[in-house]
């Protein structure tokens, strides 16, 4: 039998041990954001026609736990075990560089589920908000999370340091995960800023996600998930490559 | 039949340092086998390379006739490494820790294999105890039973008593000979050269990543012809034995002695001088020599 359903228990059993932190904080400053936010911007931004603002805000907030809670999650477990050294209890068993993979990353997508229906529970009774087109909720919720996984994969082979990690977090996932459109809508931005916004690949998985709440989006759904699955490729296809030559793990 | 441990012209650098330069190495089955070198030698190099924890430049590496590369699976299920570095996972308690670690190689319910394991390292009491809360040695001990887990038929011992008490070390010796006779191969090493004197009955010696010396421990042993003798006199030695003196230990002299004649002549010179002789021992030469003596030759 394969070691695949174990790594991932254990990537599972690892966040959940510490709940409080990987998802109590989370939810916490996701509320905090909306009550600030949704009370300071309510009537001042414009979004789409018949949608109050908290009911916009709602589910970028929720998409942004998911996104930045998936990224810590592989992230953070892969450096910790590199810096503390007990990596060497995953890569001394017979796991293979693909089942090494997939248990990390769908142990992100768990970690960014869970963290992103708490938000939403918690949310629900600050907004009115309606559920049109579920699929596309968990569609954008399981591609983007996958895609900040391998992300957070990258970052944790690559990094020697905790604070290479943080870095990382701060210096590039934080500003394309809040320049994605999570407070405002594109359309609302000059169109320069609306044209770079374009190429924040953060951007399609809050506009898509938000599309099965409300089924208005800036963008295609379709359109969206194809940017999703094209970039999840790539983020993919670099973090193999890593595994399979042992970057950073095998010297 | 084939070997449990077959090492070809393995080669390694990291940058400009040649940590292993080619080495040769086959150990059979069943053997208990010391790898024995001063730090920096390439032992955990090695070890590594067996582990597929480093990827060897050159060379190959066969586990039960596994290569580690190409048929990695069936060579780390065939291998158990205790590693030197004292590593744990701070989220689990013993028995999740072992659990998971069974999990990893495949075996789904492995309690009772688990337990005992546990009991004979002794562990069982802290079964549900966080790693964290473990002191030094009894970390040491999960370690053990981690590379344990999968019964591998090849067991690799990192310096497994570094820095652990005696009743630990006599107890885990006693574990490791009883899975030795088995059958299990079990490779070892450790700078407490009295240790691999007692259990080893083949050694290699490591230096600047080639082995120096590979022989079986009694023939080893022989490699070092010269005796010493101990002496505790009243008096001073005498100053023609001042030469042969190689060192104190306890207000005792230590002189290194060719051969038996050579004994009766430093005792007549002794007597000559006219002091007494208070106390008197003769010791035959030990691991630890031939260990200088190998590096200090090779």
């Amino acid at each position: 039998m394969s070691g695949f359903p174990t790594l991932l228990y254990k990537e599972v059993l690892r966040f959940w041990k510490v709940g409080a932190q990987t998802i109590g904080a989370p939810v916490l400053s996701a509320i905090l954001f909306l009550l600030i936010f949704g009370h300071v911007m309510e009537g001042r931004v414009h979004v789409y026609d018949a949608v109050p603002y908290a009911a916009f805000l709602v589910p970028g907030l929720v998409m942004m736990s998911v996104l930045q809670n998936a990224f810590a999650n592989s992230s953070s477990s892969l450096i910790q075990s590199k810096i503390t050294g007990n990596i060497i209890f995953v890569l001394l068993p017979p796991l293979s560089y693909l089942e090494f993979f997939a248990a990390y990353v769908l142990a992100a997508v768990v970690r960014g589920m869970a963290v992103g229906m708490a938000v939403l529970l918690v949310a629900l009774p600050f907004a009115d908000l309606s559920i049109r087109q579920p699929l596309w909720i968990i569609a954008f919720a399981v591609a983007g999370s996958a895609v900040l996984g391998a992300l957070g994969m990258v970052a944790g082979i690559c990094a020697d340091k905790i604070d290479e990690v943080a870095a990382f977090q701060n210096f590039i996932v934080m500003p394309l995960t809040f320049l994605s459109g999570v407070f405002y809508s594109i359309h609302s931005l000059p169109a320069f800023w609306q044209g770079l916004s374009r190429f924040n690949p953060v951007f399609y998985m809050i506009d898509g996600f938000r599309y099965g709440f409300f089924g208005v989006s800036d963008v295609d759904p379709f359109g969206s998930l194809a940017v999703v699955c094209v970039f999840l490729g790539l983020v993919s296809a670099l973090t193999l490559g890593l595994l399979k030559r042992g970057y950073k793990l095998r010297h | 039949m084939t070997a449990a441990i077959e090492i070809c012209g393995i080669r390694k650098r990291f940058g400009t340092l040649e940590a292993l330069a080619g080495v040769d190495l086959e150990i059979p089955k069943g053997e208990f086998f010391g790898l024995l070198g001063p730090n920096g030698a390439g032992k955990t190099t090695l070890i590594n390379v067996l582990a597929g924890l480093v990827r060897a430049d050159q060379g190959a590496v066969r586990i039960m006739g596994h290569d580690v590369v190409a048929d990695y699976r069936a060579a780390r299920r065939s291998l158990g490494v205790v590693p030197q570095e004292l590593v744990f996972d701070p989220f689990f308690s013993v028995r999740e820790a072992l659990s998971i670690q069974s999990g990893y190689f495949g075996i789904r319910d492995n309690r009772a294999w688990i337990q005992e394991v546990m009991d004979h390292l002794d562990l069982s009491s802290k079964a549900d105890v966080n790693m964290r809360a473990l002191s030094g040695g009894m970390k040491r001990r999960v370690l053990v039973a981690q590379a344990l887990v999968h019964k591998p038929p090849v067991i690799v011992l990192d310096e497994p008593t570094a820095g652990v008490d005696v009743e630990l070390r006599q107890g885990l010796w006693q574990f490791i000979r009883q899975l030795n006779r088995d059958g299990h191969t079990i490779v070892l090493t450790t700078h407490y050269l009295e240790e691999a004197e007692a259990l080893c009955q083949r050694i290699a010696m490591l230096k600047q990543g080639r082995i120096v010396a590979l022989d079986s421990t009694p023939k080893l042993l022989k490699r070092v012809h010269h005796l010493f003798l101990k002496l505790r006199l009243v008096g001073e030695l005498p100053e023609e034995l001042r030469p042969l003196e190689h060192g104190s230990a306890a207000a005792a002299h230590v002189l290194r002695m060719k051969d038996y004649g050579e004994v009766e002549k430093a005792l007549s010179c002794i007597r000559r001088s006219g002091c007494s002789i208070e106390e008197m021992e003769l010791v035959q030469p030990d691991l630890e020599d031939v260990f200088v003596e190998v590096m200090h030759h090779a």
